[in-house]
């Protein structure tokens, strides 16, 4: 009998985590909860310090590096059309590893394989400087991941990690982005977790951070074990937040409070 | 490496009013935290901002450990004339930045009104611009 209850119990929070999907035209990005301040911050490109990033990302985009003294530049050319868009479709499959990278991993992959340089440590500047040149050529373009037959699983795990309860406080993240969206978490407003602006300047941290780093700061605050930097669970994680705000607008680099 | 991110108008009328943004880059280590270990990460601020137009000074900051990172300073002068703006920001460790910005004042010509430099009297303070 406990366990016929315990099974239908499971079915009700199943169903009940499904059925907090927020429907589209319920989406609302970041942005629009924010204070008339900080949003006029994010749209000026001279008060938005993410810009000091971007700035530094195009000067290293020409720079060339590694043994094979390559820019990134030499390959991709001018940035605003090779790179348009690029950063809406991450993470993408990559058919070398057989499952999807990030963008921070693509740059990293293109800087072994085609520069015969080192990676970059993930939350460096170099890195972050990069992702936010090549995500600023997206900006004002709907997002738009490819879910096929080779995504699908990695969307679906994904999805899994988003509605599962983790941590000592035994929350999912669909409990608070699902289905209390909109109301107070101590004196925030919870937003729906659309990753539109990453890296984006959070003004708590005084500096760029990738959606990596939103993710963990989450995992930490419901008491769990963060997973690693490019760990297969975050990368999933982003897939299926990046589906889940399909067609919502890029306006990375963001800032957010 | 030091970036910065100056907005000034690139051209003005003389007598106009005119609104400057600046935002640099650097991280303003307060000097009062410390790493796990509990030794003090040492200060690391910028101290001192200053704008010259044409080799005068309109406009000095000093700053402290209390601000935030990458810090943006917005403040205004008085187009007076065509020529070049020099932004310097100073700091702790000899961090020393500069950029500069032209602007090109011209416009339909006001009555030769020279904008008050120095201790402007009450009524131009406060009369219409």
């Amino acid at each position: 009998m406990r366990r016929f209850g315990a099974a239908l119990g499971a079915i009700a929070i199943a169903a009940s985590a499904f059925a907090g999907e927020i429907t589209p035209s319920d989406r609302r990005s970041g942005y629009e909860f924010m204070s008339r301040e900080t949003r006029a911050m994010q749209d000026d490109d001279t008060a938005n310090p993410g810009m000091l990033w971007v700035l530094e990302g195009g000067t290293l985009w020409e720079k060339k590096t590694g043994a094979a003294g390559r820019a990134c530049a030499d390959c991709h050319g001018d940035p605003r059309a090779s790179m348009k868009g690029v950063a809406a479709r991450y993470p993408a499959f990559d058919a070398a590893i057989g499952r999807p990278i990030s963008l921070e991993q693509r740059i990293n992959r293109c800087r072994i394989d085609r520069q015969q340089a080192s990676a970059l440590a993930y939350e460096s500047r170099e890195l972050l400087a990069l992702t936010a040149f090549v995500a600023r050529q997206s900006r004002g373009l709907p997002i738009d991941v490819t879910i096929d037959a080779r995504t699908h699983p990695f969307l679906d795990a994904g999805r899994a990690t988003f509605h599962r309860r983790q941590g000592q406080l035994n929350l999912a993240c669909a409990q608070c982005h699902d289905d209390n969206w909109g109301r107070q978490l101590a004196g925030n407003v919870i937003p729906q977790a659309h990753p539109t602006g990453y890296p984006l300047y959070r003004l708590e941290w005084q500096s760029l951070g990738s959606l990596q780093r939103r993710l963990r700061n989450c995992l930490v605050g419901i008491r769990a074990e963060p997973y690693d930097y490019g760990a297969n669970e975050l990368v999933d994680l982003e897939l299926y937040l990046m589906w889940r705000a399909r067609g919502m607008t890029m306006d990375a680099p963001a800032v957010r409070p | 490496m030091a970036s910065a991110l100056i907005n000034v108008p690139a051209r003005a009328k003389r007598g106009e009013i005119i609104e400057i943004k600046t935002l640099i880059s650097h991280v303003m280590e307060t000097g009062f935290r410390r790493t796990q270990l509990g030794a003090v990460i040492p200060r690391d601020i910028i101290r001192r901002f200053v704008c010259t137009y044409n080799g005068t000074e309109v406009f000095r900051a000093e700053l402290h450990p209390a601000i935030a990172a990458n810090p943006f300073i917005v403040f205004s002068t008085v187009a007076v004339e065509s020529g070049t703006l020099v932004f310097s920001w100073t700091g702790d460790h000899g961090f020393s930045a500069t950029e500069t910005a032209a602007i090109s004042v011209g416009g339909p010509e006001m009555a030769p009104h020279t904008p008050p430099r120095s201790e402007p009297s009450r009524e131009t303070r406060d009369g219409p611009r």
